[in-house]
């Protein structure tokens, strides 16, 4: 059923940036967290996509979607900062912070968003055309 | 008789339901624009449209439907860049792969602008073939009430 299918390739593709929102946001809430109890500070997540075909036969590359297919952690070390008045400081007196870089994240979360309005306005002009569609034939 | 009739609209029938497949594959393409190494397809139109009306006529003729069933599936290289192919067993429309105009770190050659400029494109075209649509069937029901 030709255009239906926009909507799950679309609404996939933006399910799968809105997720890639979601991490942004979190890295980004995080980027000031120190270490916790286990010496261990936050470390920024990146999310993954992959193509997921959403046709309703098999091998179809024209209905191709979106899905998360990872989400990893960024394994370089966090910012060390001297700081032995802070009750985290370990017994060399630094202090360990989240290994996330805002700038990036920034970047990230403007391409995210560009990204489902992308997809939003690809939905929007299926769903006017499909509405004009089901007025075919019809006089006036 | 009847098959004058719906024949007149067998043309345009054909061109809408290849453009709604192209309107798929773009946002197919849109949607993938940050998948790493997805590679961007297209659809050579004028070649769909050729093959899907050809092999139309010859099923109208024996009074048959009008949807391509049987057409073969071949992919049509245009450009120098592009694959041969036999295509997918699924898909009746002739896929190309589109050949990116800048290199992307992740293999990914979805081209933005290019893509919204055809989807933009590809509606307006939709949009038209409705139109013609709407326009034969007003004619005829002007023929059949003798207005």
């Amino acid at each position: 059923m030709g255009m239906m299918s926009i909507f799950n390739v679309s609404g996939s593709a933006a399910s799968a940036q809105s997720q890639r929102l979601n991490v942004v946001a979190s890295n980004l809430a995080n980027a000031d967290t120190v270490a916790g109890p286990d010496g261990q500070a936050y470390k920024a997540r990146q999310v993954t996509f992959q193509t997921q075909l959403v046709g309703e036969l098999a091998n179809d590359a024209t209905a191709a979607g979106v899905r998360v297919s990872t989400v990893s952690e960024d394994q370089t070390p966090g910012r060390r900062v001297h700081d032995p008045k802070n009750p985290a400081a370990d017994a060399e007196g630094y202090v360990t912070y989240s290994n996330v870089n805002p700038v990036e994240e920034m970047v990230n979360m403007i391409s995210a968003s560009r990204s489902y309005q992308n997809n939003i306005e690809v939905m929007n002009t299926a769903k006017s055309l499909l509405l004009k569609t089901l007025q075919m034939g019809q006089s006036g | 008789m009847l098959e004058r009739l719906a024949g007149t609209l067998d043309f345009q029938a054909q061109a809408l339901a290849l453009r709604s497949e192209r309107q798929r594959l773009i946002a197919s393409n849109i949607a993938n624009a940050d998948t790493p190494g997805y590679v961007a397809r297209e659809m050579d139109f004028a070649t769909a449209l050729r093959q899907a009306t050809s092999s139309s006529q010859s099923t109208v003729a024996s009074g048959g439907n009008r949807l391509a069933t049987g057409s073969a599936t071949l992919l049509a290289s245009t450009e120098a860049g592009h694959l041969a192919g036999t295509g997918s067993a699924g898909g009746a429309a002739p896929l190309t792969y589109a050949v990116a105009a800048q290199t992307n770190l992740d293999r990914n050659s979805v081209d933005m602008d290019r893509e919204r400029a055809s989807f933009a494109d590809n509606t307006v075209k939709y949009e038209a073939t409705l139109r013609f649509i709407n326009g034969q069937v007003r004619t005829m029901l002007s023929a059949i009430t003798g207005q």
